[in-house]
């Protein structure tokens, strides 16, 4: 396709021109605010007077900071891997089902993506509180005396968390597990292949892009998850959006704040581009076959 | 392997994946059922199962004037901030999408990156910058705020339905003699416009749930719905949240089966 360039006269392309305003936008109000930002994290003082890498010194001396960042990278890998395990399944479903359910099970993944996060936190705080109906369950079945503590745990805010982003698992497996050829399964069957071997041997790695894709955004989405994390985690747990938001607006401590975003941000960055080039390999080992 | 063995390891296949399957979708429906029953309840606390029955909490949301204040801001920045991403949006998604070069592909990887990033880094950053420059925290200063962080959603909408455009299709109106702007108007235009509508769906829903950005940028005169309801939500668990969530659950609900009919929704986010 040579008529896809931009030369003169060609009526399939339009000017990139036309992207100038929307460019004009981005350097005034994404890319300077973000250069100021780490232009601040450069300085020891709140007044930002004097250069140095005093705040990310500070931050990565210090065990509390460390923590903070360990356990947000940790609770995203658990949100990932709850939704991986969780969501799957429904994206296998969703190929074997006629157009009718195919529709349903849609609407039922993109409900919690368009609904307001803080609704679907709120049913995650009715669901495992006191009074919720996991606590009166139990109570009426006699299981348990007094209400379990759930709310404010680690286990409670993956399941709230893994619900919230599981939209972003499921989409692009869906996307990918309809890209393979449905006569794979079947040549791997007729040699003797059973379902779990076929599963594991030709599904699993021909659906790797798509694994790739929902585990990144998935865990870009968990990490972030300032709302989730802070009602249903409560105040025992620190995540660094948290962490973040109490520097820059409680203490005003715009350069600490400032370095804390640069370190998030190159965290998050981090763990894309580990993705990013996993899919790469795996997109390669499809091919391949 | 036995044909019986064979079937039997087929069928436990089926059963785990179906029953995982199954089970993940109670789960995700759930929250939001429990959620619209308990707003109904006719006690105190969001005890599940409700003691009773009733539209108390309806009645109570009505006069809940703060939660309206904030409700509208948030519709009026969520309906500046689309028309602003859809406009600035589909300019430069018409730019980038035909375009092989390398400006091109910077610019898109540029327009998608809000997408990638900590949205809180950016809020904080937006709060700094406009501080820097003398302009205070005002319904402006979330639009803009709100625009950057939505506009890739229609970007992206819209280079895909561009990409399924034939481009002997604008070839053929030019030899026919219709000038640039009548062929975009069109031929173009009805083409891409689900793309957009569908874009444009998905931009006004992420700015009127954005916390991110509106946390920094918000004040107590330009109260935000999401912030709103998360600091009640800090304080005390107050049943008039369950009758405003339902009300929006259901609004999502509504608004998602008009664009699965206008726009073929599921199909465009599922490739």
């Amino acid at each position: 396709m040579k008529s896809a360039t931009t030369a003169p006269g060609d009526v399939t392309s339009f000017s990139l021109g036309l992207a100038l305003p929307l460019g004009l936008a981005f350097a005034i109000f994404f890319v300077l605010p973000l250069a100021q930002l780490f232009y601040l994290s450069l300085h020891n003082d709140t007044a930002a007077t004097v250069w140095g890498l005093g705040q990310y010194i500070k931050f990565l001396t210090d065990p509390f900071s460390l923590a903070v960042l360990g356990s947000t990278l940790l609770l995203g890998a658990e949100v990932t891997l709850a939704c991986l395990v969780l969501g799957y399944p429904i994206a296998w479903l969703y190929q074997r089902s006629g157009s009718r359910v195919q529709t349903l099970i849609i609407m039922i993944v993109l409900l919690p993506l368009l609904t307001s996060v803080v609704v679907r936190t709120f049913a995650w705080i009715v669901i495992l509180g006191r009074q919720g109906i996991i606590n009166s369950v139990l109570q009426s079945l006699g299981l348990i005396g007094t209400p379990l503590r759930m709310i404010y745990t680690q286990g409670g805010l993956i399941a709230a968390l893994a619900q919230v982003q599981m939209p972003l698992m499921v989409l692009p497996l869906i996307t990918a597990i309809g890209r393979i050829d449905p006569n794979l399964s079947d040549a791997s069957a007729s040699l003797g292949a059973g379902s779990w071997r076929t599963f594991v041997k030709v599904m699993l790695p021909l659906s790797m892009p798509g694994i790739i894709a929902g585990c990144t955004l998935t865990y870009a989405a968990a990490i972030t998850a300032f709302i989730t994390q802070s009602l249903v985690g409560g105040g025992q747990m620190l995540f660094m959006p948290m962490y973040l938001y109490q520097q820059a607006s409680t203490l005003q401590n715009w350069p600490f704040a400032a370095a804390i975003s640069i370190i998030f941000l190159f965290a998050v960055l981090a763990i894309v581009a580990l993705f990013s080039t996993l899919g790469r390999r795996a997109r390669g080992y499809g091919d391949a076959r | 392997m036995s044909r019986r063995q064979n079937n039997l390891e087929a069928l436990s296949f089926q059963i785990v994946m179906t029953v995982i399957a199954v089970l993940a979708l109670i789960l995700i429906v759930s929250p939001s059922l429990v959620v619209v029953i308990v707003s109904f309840t006719s006690g105190f606390s969001l005890k599940f199962p409700p003691p009773g029955y009733s539209t108390r909490w309806y009645v109570e949301l009505w006069n809940a004037w703060q939660l309206q204040f904030a409700a509208r801001n948030s519709v009026v920045v969520a309906l500046w901030s689309t028309g602003l991403s859809v406009v600035l949006g589909v300019a430069a998604a018409l730019a980038i999408s035909r375009s092989k070069t390398l400006t091109a592909k910077l610019l898109d990887s540029l327009f998608m990156s809000p997408l990638v990033l900590p949205a809180l880094a950016f809020g904080l950053a937006a709060l700094m910058f406009f501080s820097l420059i003398g302009l205070p925290v005002s319904l402006l200063t979330l639009v803009i705020g709100h625009t950057i962080v939505c506009v890739p959603y229609v970007v992206r909408n819209t280079v895909a339905a561009l990409a399924q455009l034939e481009p002997t299709l604008l070839e053929s109106s030019a030899i026919l003699g219709a000038s640039r702007l009548y062929t975009f108007r069109r031929i173009v235009l009805p083409l891409i416009r689900p793309g957009i509508i569908s874009g444009a769906f998905i931009a006004f829903m992420s700015s009127f749930d954005n916390v991110p950005v509106s946390l920094f940028l918000r004040d107590a005169a330009t109260d935000m719905l999401p912030i709103r309801m998360w600091q009640d939500l800090e304080g005390k668990l107050d049943v008039t949240i369950a009758a405003l969530s339902s009300v929006l659950i259901i609004a999502t609900v509504a608004l998602m089966a008009i664009m699965e009919r206008t726009t073929g929704l599921s199909k465009r986010l599922t490739g």
